[in-house]
């Protein structure tokens, strides 16, 4: 693990990020991180970044409530305490639809919170990140690029020479902290 | 529609967010409503509604020591108030999600600036809504008995019927919006993490926003969550009041046993939703002067779904009698002739004045954009919705099959206090809501300027 502190850039409109971005990945950098104060359409193209898992996750979920809730409910009503409602039999599928259908969502809904914030590694209470000055923008007019010092191609005076000529309105470092 | 072609049919067309607001502004603006010192006007709206909300909590206690025998109802007219203000309050509540979810997979960027208290709305109106029906239970403290749960009797709740479905539907859909508000919110609380001063706001606002750095991996992840969220949300809405529906659908009282009863109050949700936000929206754009935020063109979109709407109830209330006379049961029509003539036919007449013709209104563009009249027209639908829930669960009831059971029904002073204490319960939610929450989504709007062009 590199020593040096990694590098913020930091920069006025969404625009100039992206230009950014790319041109800090056709100088050969590949460690890189983009923070924004909203999504930023075309930021993840820009940096490449893998499609997730959460749909498969959210899918898997959903199949398993809906699964859970209808065995559950005809089990209960067709061989644990059999009930006959009007004479219909105990087996009788098209009312246990709608529970299905509640629990298809629910699974589906939690896995779907869950899995986001298990990608994002939330939540997590400190990020050497939050250390760096200005970085409180991030979640209101400002746009940050990150240059993390473990980068092969990174070279303190070099690297921070390189963010210069990108313009930004600041370039300042980040600690590694103790997280 | 192409932009040119809007251009040429609504030429004072106005924009959905006032030119002037950039990023910083935006932020600053909705999140000083959060941060800066209390005001004396919401200390006496948060203490005006706590008064009401003493009345409900005094009306609930007094029903767990005594019983329904306090309300009106009686032998015949067994559902009252309690279930006339369950259905009023979950329509209302299912609107809110419905309109946020639906309006984002529709791509609607007049959305973003409602969704917010939209969802804040339906959240306060469904946990409502869900008292109601625990109320009326008659023995309130055994209600965990509809939840599937091992015992010593050895029973199983009877998974056919509607009103099991409905605790599942109602709980799963409290739980699907809370997690939808709360995913949108948590970007927003990051905002009020980085702009509180002081060290408690910045301690509790730190800890919801769970470490949210808004990264681009984070965007990624939260948009995919969130538009499966708002994709999920909308079939759900549609289950949850159809399930409403059929607690009246699957009974035998003639002017109950219709198919048209799910999609009709589905609509009726929606509609009467729309309403409700049109005039949450009136008050709170007043109220915290989001002039700039909340535009002419939001009030003038959702008076346009509403008049949809209300054309969809009409073909609905027109249905409902066309068949009751097309058909071939007597029951279904001396009941219909019944509801427009008899004791409780003013209540129908209302809800036809109400949710049929005044709406009718919107087709002028004048009256869209004219903020009282458009109150006027929100609050007379909510009226009427209110009114048209008396005449399905009241007079319906009031003469069923046998014409010595005819009986009317009178609510009592607690009927009363515990529908004006469930308004006082909502507002003294909402009261909370404005204080600690940002009502307009920051992210979304900032988003939305930068779609409407780079500022900065």
């Amino acid at each position: 693990m590199n020593p040096n502190p990694s590098l913020l850039a930091e920069f006025e409109t969404a625009e100039q990020l992206l230009n950014a971005i790319v041109r800090t990945r056709t100088a050969g950098y590949r460690r890189i991180e983009a923070y924004a104060p909203f999504a930023v359409p075309g930021l993840d193209e820009a940096l490449d970044l893998l499609t997730p898992r959460l749909t498969h996750w959210m899918l898997i979920f959903g199949i398993f409530g809906g699964v859970l809730a209808f065995l559950l409910q005809a089990y209960l009503a067709a061989v644990d305490y059999p009930l006959n409602a009007g004479g219909r039999p105990y087996f009788s599928w098209p009312p246990f639809t709608v529970l299905t259908f509640e629990f298809t969502v629910l699974g589906a809904a939690v896995a779907g919170f869950l899995g986001m914030l298990a990608l994002n590694g939330l939540p997590r209470h400190y990020h050497p990140i939050f250390d760096a000055e200005g970085f409180d923008r991030a979640s209101q007019d400002r746009f940050f690029l990150l240059l993390d010092s473990d980068d092969p191609e990174f070279e303190p005076d070099s690297t921070r020479r390189f963010l210069d000529s990108l313009s930004p309105v600041a370039v300042t470092e980040v600690g590694r902290g103790s997280g | 529609m192409s932009r040119k072609v809007e251009r040429q049919t609504d030429p004072e067309r106005e924009p959905i967010l006032h030119p002037a607001e950039d990023y910083a502004s935006i932020s600053r603006e909705i999140s000083d409503i959060v941060l800066q010192p209390t005001s004396g006007a919401w200390w006496l709206g948060f203490c005006l509604s706590g008064l009401g909300v003493l009345l409900f909590i005094v009306a609930a206690g007094y029903l767990f020591s005594a019983g329904v025998g306090i309300w009106g109802i009686n032998t015949t007219v067994v559902w009252g108030f309690d279930i006339i203000n369950y259905v009023w309050w979950i329509g209302i509540g299912n609107a809110g999600t419905l309109i946020s979810a639906m309006l984002y997979l529709a791509r609607q960027p007049w959305r973003t600036s409602i969704n917010r208290f939209a969802e804040a709305m339906t959240i306060f109106a469904a946990s409502i809504a869900g008292l109601f029906p625990l109320l009326h239970l008659g023995r309130p403290y055994l209600f965990y008995w509809l939840a599937p749960y091992p015992n010593v009797m050895g029973v199983w709740p009877q998974f056919r019927s509607p009103l099991v479905w409905d605790m599942f539907a109602i709980g799963t859909y409290i739980i699907v919006s809370v997690l939808f508000w709360y995913t949108g919110l948590i970007p927003d609380l990051a905002t009020l993490r980085d702009r509180a001063r002081s060290h408690a706001a910045q301690l509790v606002y730190g800890a919801l926003a769970l470490g949210w750095r808004g990264s681009a991996a984070h965007w990624k992840h939260y948009e995919k969550a969130y538009v499966i969220l708002a994709a999920l949300a909308v079939p759900l809405v549609v289950s949850v009041h159809s399930v409403v529906g059929y607690d009246f659908s699957t009974a035998l009282m003639p002017g109950w046993r219709s198919t048209i009863f799910a999609p009709y109050f589905v609509v009726g949700a929606m509609f009467s939703g729309f309403a409700m936000v049109i005039v949450i929206t009136i008050a709170l754009r007043a109220a915290f002067k989001l002039h700039a935020f909340v535009t002419l063109r939001h009030l003038d979109a959702m008076a346009k779904i509403l008049l949809t709407a209300s054309l969809i109830m009409g073909y609905s209330y027109g249905m409902e009698a066309f068949m009751a006379w097309y058909g071939t049961d007597a029951d279904e029509w001396r009941q219909t002739v019944a509801t427009a003539t008899g004791p409780y036919a003013p209540a129908y007449w209302g809800m036809l004045f109400c949710n049929v013709a005044i709406p009718q209104l919107c087709w002028s563009a004048r009256v869209r954009r004219s903020i009282p009249v458009l109150l006027l027209v929100a609050i007379l639908v909510n009226i009427g919705m209110w009114l048209e829930r008396y005449v399905i669960v009241v007079n319906i009831l009031s003469h069923g099959f046998i014409p010595s059971q005819f009986r009317l029904y009178f609510p009592t002073i607690w009927d009363w206090a515990t529908m004006l204490g469930s308004f006082a319960l909502f507002l003294w939610f909402f009261f909370l809501f404005v204080r600690f929450v940002p009502m307009v989504p920051m992210h979304e709007v900032r988003k939305l300027a930068h779609e409407m062009g780079e500022r900065s």
